[in-house]
Order: structure tokens, then C-alpha cells, then sequence
């Protein structure tokens, strides 16, 4: 189960990162996306793994439980970055659709040179 | 005493509210001033409460820490709430003349409000997961925003700002999950204990880093600044004013609040790697400024340069270094905050911000030019204003410690600020205008709403200047309650045994 | 592209959706489910309607813009946050009515400020996706 989970993180960590680097607007905001499932994994393993058990103590009675408040802040965690994905897919959607581009960080005169040399 | 604490921060979520209900009449510019004038009221009960107090604590929803929310504050995050206030409502007045019609249908107000709430709460809370809650709440409102009116240029900078935030978010959720999986607890009073007695202290610093890296990103320092100079000079003036005055102060508040309650176990590492990322803040936002054309651009470096001080003070860690600290962030949102209000105006009467495009205001509105005197000589370090007083006690505190080359950089920095400062002068307000125009303040409209702000907060840089006592008092002990967290602590918890 | 299977099959989810979002968000407070479940579910539905009708009908069966529903929902939620200052709490401390019981036995029909929090947080989520959905829809 550490083994999955640890991997899971690296995995999605070095996926995220990778896409980060793109000079388009889209891939970076996928790369945003898969770093903060990462993040969302680690913050839920933080509370220690425990496999089928419930997060609250039934009756005061049983002795392992998994810890809720991971559990709390990972659904924060996934709230929020939700809203900020939504809210920048939006955003980049229609500057795209403006610009008919979603290459970043350079001058608008070399935006079209770059933009026709990659579709030849 | 919990109602003392939130409401600096229910007050503008609901100005928000109501402000965003009436975006297509008039009446919402007026909600979103009345709002802030109440948000003042509170945040000044705020502010005499805890003089009388020192520290104080609420529990939302009446959880008992460190299990539930805490709100906190002591000395720093009153007066940090407080100037969030007065720029907020120095700002609202000023929209009242720059916010067009577009923008404000767009829910300029509603958002500029829950960006104060956001700032609040960051400054109010005593929970590191709060924490990342305010400053997604400041994003996502700041990201707003700065992208309303949407030009492909703001879009561009927004984008930039808002990916760069983010990937300091994921390392600062990083740090918490670290935290967390260590010491089984997020409140920062239960963390100050317990992280000192965690036997893997190589893992603490490493938390320490990621949330340097992470609040780093925030304050824009070197070298993780270049968000900032990229979306700064983009959005509308009132915007680009209080985020120049407020954001990345939250990066650096926060910066100061870790470092002296959590990470003050191993200051041998940790706070040399600051001083050297104040000195080269200093310079690198400086130097940067030098090569600008454009006036915003020339402030948006200058906000970096400036954080620089701010770091230098916190790295040094001696109670002089902190009070300047301290000392530095309140004259610096007042002083900035003005300067691109007064960038506004000027943009409204010559019609450009860039500098080989525009001149002529000392002949045809001279009060003006007075006006931007003040904020700017402040800025520099001219006796008898609030900057000369700041730079004096961190440059001293530096050469307490006899880091000589840190207090040469410090000196010669800020005589690069002054060449800045009379590069501006010279070409906007002493030259004449290229196009002849003769720009008068007086053939303004809603001039009344532009100026009164920009006067106010110069009013408040003249008064910290020449009676600087109060304020350095108020600074000293607030610095103390900074390096001896001990009240802090048993006031959130109880006492300890 | 208007589909006939579509618009119909649309009709008949957009109901039973909006049934089952109110379902989760009464159910919440013990149960698995709550406000943003609710909100999200409820706004599942009508961007089926927006994909089967467009969004201009599915923004007259909303009636309200997406947006101010969001920013009622946020004054819904502070409110009952609020609400504690009468009772002298602390913010947002819970409180409970009884509808009906006898001598504060506690076995009427609760009602909650916390139920408000819920609802507005329901709004809050069915107000905001909405709205950014419909401007994706329109851009498109």
C-alpha cells in the first residue's frame, strides 16, 4: 500500500512538473492539475495509512480508526483547486480563442512566425 | 472576544454579498465604501483590544484549540489588519474615479472586497491550513481581479501570476502534509512546541525550506519574483494599488510569523539563506527598476526591492533588525499603495504610463507633484519621512551585528531607489509634455475621489515621519512578542504546564 | 446539433437530479452527502439541459443569474455563521431548534443554522459552476 501510494505521488509529481514546462497555456494547466492530485495523495497519506477502517470511533469502542482530519483537509484541498482549475480553464479558454493561441511568454508578432513554423 | 475577530473579516464578505447583488446600479460603489468604512470601524476595536490585552484568541464555532479554528492576534496582525483597512478604504475612495462602468458590472467591488477578506484572514488566523485557505481565497480574488476587463496583456500577466501562485501553493500543502504526518497537529501555537521536540529535526528543515520557497514565491523575493513585474503593470490603477500594497506584504507577514515561531530551531541555516536572499532582492529589484520605461513597471521592480528589506530584517532576527522590520512593512504598504494611485492620476492627465510619452504635470497641477514627492522621497530614505527611519534602524541593526557589505548594500540600494525615484520626476512631472499637452488637475473628472486618498496616505507617511516615537515603540514591542512567542502560546492553549 | 433522444432523455434526468441534489443536502448532516454535493449534482443537471437546450433556455429555467445564486449563497452561509451573536457564541457555533418538542427533550423536528451553512454552500457551488460552465458553453 506505501509502495502504490509513494509511486502514485512520484508518478504524478514528475508528470505534472514535465507539463508545467510546456510553452502552451493548456498543457500548464493540466500539469497544475496533476500537481495538486499529487499534493491531494500526500496530504491523505499524512494521517497514516489504514486500510478499511472508519474515521470515527464507533462507540468509543474500537481500537484503530483512520484519522479524519487528513480527510477533511484533502477535500478542502480538492475544493479549492477545483475552483482555481475551473476558474483558469476559463480564463485561458478565452484568451486562446481571442489570440487563436495558447502559446505563452513571448511577443505577439512572434507568436504568429512560431505558430505557423509548427503547424508546417 | 471572537466576535472582535472575525468580524474584520464577516464585515467584507458581506459588503461582498451585497455589493455583487447591486453591480448594475450605482448604488454598489457605495456598498462596497460604506463596507470598508465599517470594515475600519472593527478593525480599530481590533486594534485597541489587543493593545489592551497584548494577545487574543477566538475559537470558531467554540471548538477548543488546537482542535478547531483559531483566529489570533497580537500586536503585528492587529496593526496588519489595521493598514489593510485604511488601504482598502483609501482605494475604495479611489475607485470611485478610476473603476469604469464594465468593470463594475463585472464585480469589481464584490471581488476587491473578498480580496480584503482574504489579506484579513491571512493575517488573522492562527492555523497553518487556514492560512492556505486565505491565500486561495487572496488568489482567486486577485486573479479576478486582475484579469476583469480581460486585454490580452492582462490575461497574459494573470496567467503567469496565477501559475506561479499556485506552484508555491503545492509546496506550502506539501509543507503541511510534512507537518502534519510529524507532529499531528496544524494549530502554529501547538506547532511551536512540538516541532521543537521532533528527534528528526534534518525533516523539520526541510519543511522550513518548502515554506520559504513556497511564502518566497508570495512575496516575490529572488528568485522566485518574476510573477510580479509581469502582471503588476496590467490591471486598473485602484487594483494594481492594492495589490502592490498588500499581496506580497501577506508573503512576507507570514514569512515572519513561521520564522519566528516554528523554524527557530536551526537559524544557524535557515536565516543566513534569508540574508542572502534579502541582499540580492534588494539589488536585483533595483537594478531591474533602472532599465524600466514605464512608470508602473518601475514600481512593480522597486515593490521587490524594497521586500528585500523586509527579509534583511527577519534574517538578521536581533529584536533592532525585527522592529525594523516591522517598522518597514507598515511605512511600505502606505508608501507604495500611494505611489500607484498617484500613477493612476497620472495616467488619467497625460494619458500613458510610459515615460518618454508623457510630461508637463509640476507646471500644470502642481499639487500633484507635491504629492508625489512625499511617497517618493519616502521610498527613497529622505529624513524626515517614514522610509528614512525604517532604512536607519535596519541599517543599524545590521551594523549592530557588524555585517558590514549587508549595510553597504542596503545604503547603496537606496540611493539607487532615489535615481528611480528622479528619473520619474524628471520625465513626467519636470519635462514638458512631447505633445504639448497641458494636463490640469482640475479638468478632472470625480478629481475629488483621485486625490483625497493620495493626500490622506501622505498625510500618514508625514505624520510616521516626523513623529516617528509611537510608532517605533508600538514596533519594539511587537518585535518582542515576536522573538518571545511564550504569550502568544499560552494564550491560545491555555497554560502550559 | 439539436438531438430529439436528447432534449427528452434531458428532461426527465433534470428532474430527478434536482430531486436527488436536495436528497444529498438534507441528508448531509449525518450521512455522507452535504451542500457541495448537492450543489455539484444540482449543477450536473442543468448543464444537461444547457448541452440538450442551450444555455439560453437553460438560463431562463435557472431564472436567476448564476452568479448573484452564488452570492446569496455566500450571505446565506455568513449568516448563519453569524447568527451565533445572539445566542453570545462564539462564530459560527451551531445552533438548534426543535419544532415541537416538549420541554427541550430535543425530539422535534431539528432545524439548524447549520442547515443554512449547508444551503449556502449549495448555492455557493450550483451558482458558481454554473456560471463557469455557461461561459465556457457560450464561448464555444
Amino acid at each position: 500500500m506505501e509502495l502504490i501510494v509513494a509511486s502514485t505521488v512520484g508518478v504524478l509529481t514528475a508528470g505534472g512538473v514535465y507539463l508545467l514546462l510546456r510553452l502552451r497555456t493548456f498543457p500548464v494547466i493540466l500539469g497544475l492539475a496533476l500537481l495538486s492530485y499529487a499534493v491531494n495523495v500526500f496530504l491523505f497519506a499524512s494521517g497514516r495509512l489504514a486500510i478499511d477502517q472508519s474515521p470515527i470511533l464507533a462507540k468509543y469502542g474500537e481500537a484503530t480508526y483512520t484519522d479524519p482530519l487528513p480527510q477533511a483537509l484533502v477535500l478542502t484541498a480538492i475544493v479549492i483547486s477545483f475552483g482555481m482549475t475551473a476558474v483558469l480553464v476559463m480564463i485561458g479558454l478565452g484568451a486562446y480563442l481571442e489570440a487563436e493561441s495558447d502559446r505563452v511568454d513571448i511577443e505577439p508578432e512572434m507568436r504568429d512566425a512560431t505558430d505557423k513554423g509548427e503547424s508546417a | 472576544m471572537s466576535w472582535v475577530l472575525s468580524l474584520p473579516l464577516i464585515i467584507p464578505f458581506a459588503t461582498a454579498v451585497f455589493a455583487f447583488l447591486l453591480r448594475n446600479s450605482p448604488l454598489g460603489r457605495w456598498t462596497s465604501l460604506v463596507g470598508s468604512s465599517v470594515g475600519l470601524v472593527a478593525s480599530i476595536a481590533l486594534m485597541s483590544t489587543v493593545l489592551h490585552h497584548q494577545v487574543i484568541t477566538g475559537q470558531m464555532g467554540n471548538w477548543p484549540a488546537p482542535f478547531g479554528i483559531t483566529l489570533v492576534a497580537d500586536l503585528l496582525s492587529a496593526v496588519m489588519v489595521l493598514i489593510t483597512a485604511i488601504t482598502g478604504i483609501a482605494v475604495a475612495i479611489y475607485a470611485l474615479g478610476d473603476i469604469d462602468e464594465t468593470r463594475e458590472r463585472l464585480g469589481y467591488h464584490a471581488l476587491f472586497q473578498v480580496l480584503i477578506a482574504g489579506v484579513t484572514g491571512a493575517f488573522l488566523t492562527g492555523d497553518l491550513f487556514n492560512l492556505y485557505v486565505w491565500f486561495e481565497v487572496m488568489l482567486i480574488a486577485s486573479f479576478g481581479l486582475l484579469v476583469l476587463g480581460g486585454s490580452r496583456e492582462q490575461i497574459d500577466g494573470g496567467v503567469k501570476y496565477v501559475t506561479l501562485n499556485l506552484i508555491s501553493t503545492i509546496m506550502f500543502l506539501t509543507g503541511i502534509g510534512l507537518i502534519y504526518g510529524l507532529t499531528g497537529t496544524l494549530n502554529l501555537a501547538d506547532l511551536s512546541g512540538k516541532l521543537d521536540a521532533v528527534e528528526n529535526q534534518g525533516l523539520v528543515t526541510v519543511i522550513a525550506m518548502l515554506f520559504m520557497v513556497a511564502f518566497g514565491v508570495k512575496a516575490a523575493v529572488f528568485p522566485l519574483f518574476f510573477w510580479l513585474p509581469a502582471s503588476y503593470h496590467t490591471p486598473s490603477f485602484a487594483v494594481s494599488a492594492v495589490f502592490a500594497g498588500l499581496l506580497t506584504k501577506v508573503g512576507v507577514y507570514a514569512l515572519i510569523r513561521t520564522f519566528t515561531l516554528l523554524f527557530d530551531g536551526d537559524v544557524g541555516l535557515t536565516h543566513t539563506i534569508l540574508l542572502w536572499v534579502a541582499g540580492f532582492t534588494m539589488v536585483t529589484g533595483v537594478l531591474g527598476a533602472a532599465v524600466q520605461n514605464d512608470f508602473r513597471k518601475i514600481l512593480s521592480f522597486h515593490i521587490v526591492s524594497q521586500i528585500g528589506y523586509m527579509i534583511m530584517g527577519l534574517a538578521l532576527l536581533t529584536p533592532l533588525a525585527l522592529l525594523g522590520a516591522v517598522f518597514y512593512l507598515l511605512h511600505h504598504i502606505i508608501v507604495k499603495a500611494n505611489l500607484f494611485l498617484i500613477a493612476g492620476v497620472a495616467k488619467q492627465l497625460t494619458g500613458s504610463t510610459e515615460l518618454a510619452k508623457i510630461g508637463g504635470l509640476y507646471r500644470s497641477s502642481p499639487l500633484l507633484a507635491a504629492l508625489f514627492l512625499i511617497p517618493a522621497f519616502s521610498l527613497a530614505g529622505f529624513p524626515p519621512l517614514s522610509g528614512f527611519w525604517a532604512k536607519y534602524i535596519l541599517v543599524k541593526a545590521s551594523l549592530d551585528e557588524e555585517l558590514w557589505f549587508l549595510a553597504f548594500v542596503a545604503l547603496a540600494v537606496g540611493l539607487m531607489t532615489i535615481f528611480s525615484m528622479t528619473k520619474i520626476w524628471a520625465e513626467v512631472f519636470w519635462k514638458a509634455h512631447p505633445d504639448g499637452r497641458q494636463p490640469a488637475l482640475s479638468g478632472l473628472v470625480g478629481r475629488t475621489s483621485l486625490i483625497v486618498p493620495i493626500a490622506g496616505l501622505a498625510l500618514m507617511t508625514m505624520v510616521v515621519g516626523l513623529m516617528p516615537e509611537p510608532f517605533v515603540t508600538f514596533a519594539e514591542q511587537s518585535a518582542a512578542q515576536l522573538l518571545d512567542p511564550t504569550p502568544y502560546i499560552t494564550t491560545v492553549l491555555g497554560p502550559q504546564p | 446539433m439539436k438531438s430529439i433522444i436528447l432534449i427528452v432523455g434531458a428532461r426527465l434526468q433534470v428532474a430527478l437530479l434536482l430531486i436527488f441534489s436536495l436528497y444529498m443536502l438534507l441528508r448531509g448532516h449525518n450521512d455522507p452527502g452535504g451542500g457541495f454535493i448537492g450543489g455539484l449534482i444540482a449543477a450536473i443537471g442543468f448543464t444537461i439541459y444547457a448541452i440538450a437546450c442551450g444555455t439560453v433556455s437553460a438560463r431562463e429555467a435557472l431564472r436567476f443569474e448564476p452568479a448573484s445564486i452564488a452570492a446569496v449563497g455566500l450571505g446565506c452561509s455568513l449568516l448563519a455563521g453569524a447568527m451565533a451573536i445572539i445566542w453570545g457564541d462564539a462564530p459560527f457555533t451551531g445552533q438548534w431548534l426543535f419544532i415541537g418538542a416538549e420541554d427541550g427533550d430535543k425530539k422535534g423536528l431539528p432545524i439548524s443554522s447549520i442547515l443554512l451553512f449547508d444551503l449556502g454552500v449549495y448555492l455557493v457551488v450550483l451558482g458558481a459552476v454554473l456560471s463557469i460552465v455557461f461561459a465556457l458553453e457560450e464561448n464555444i
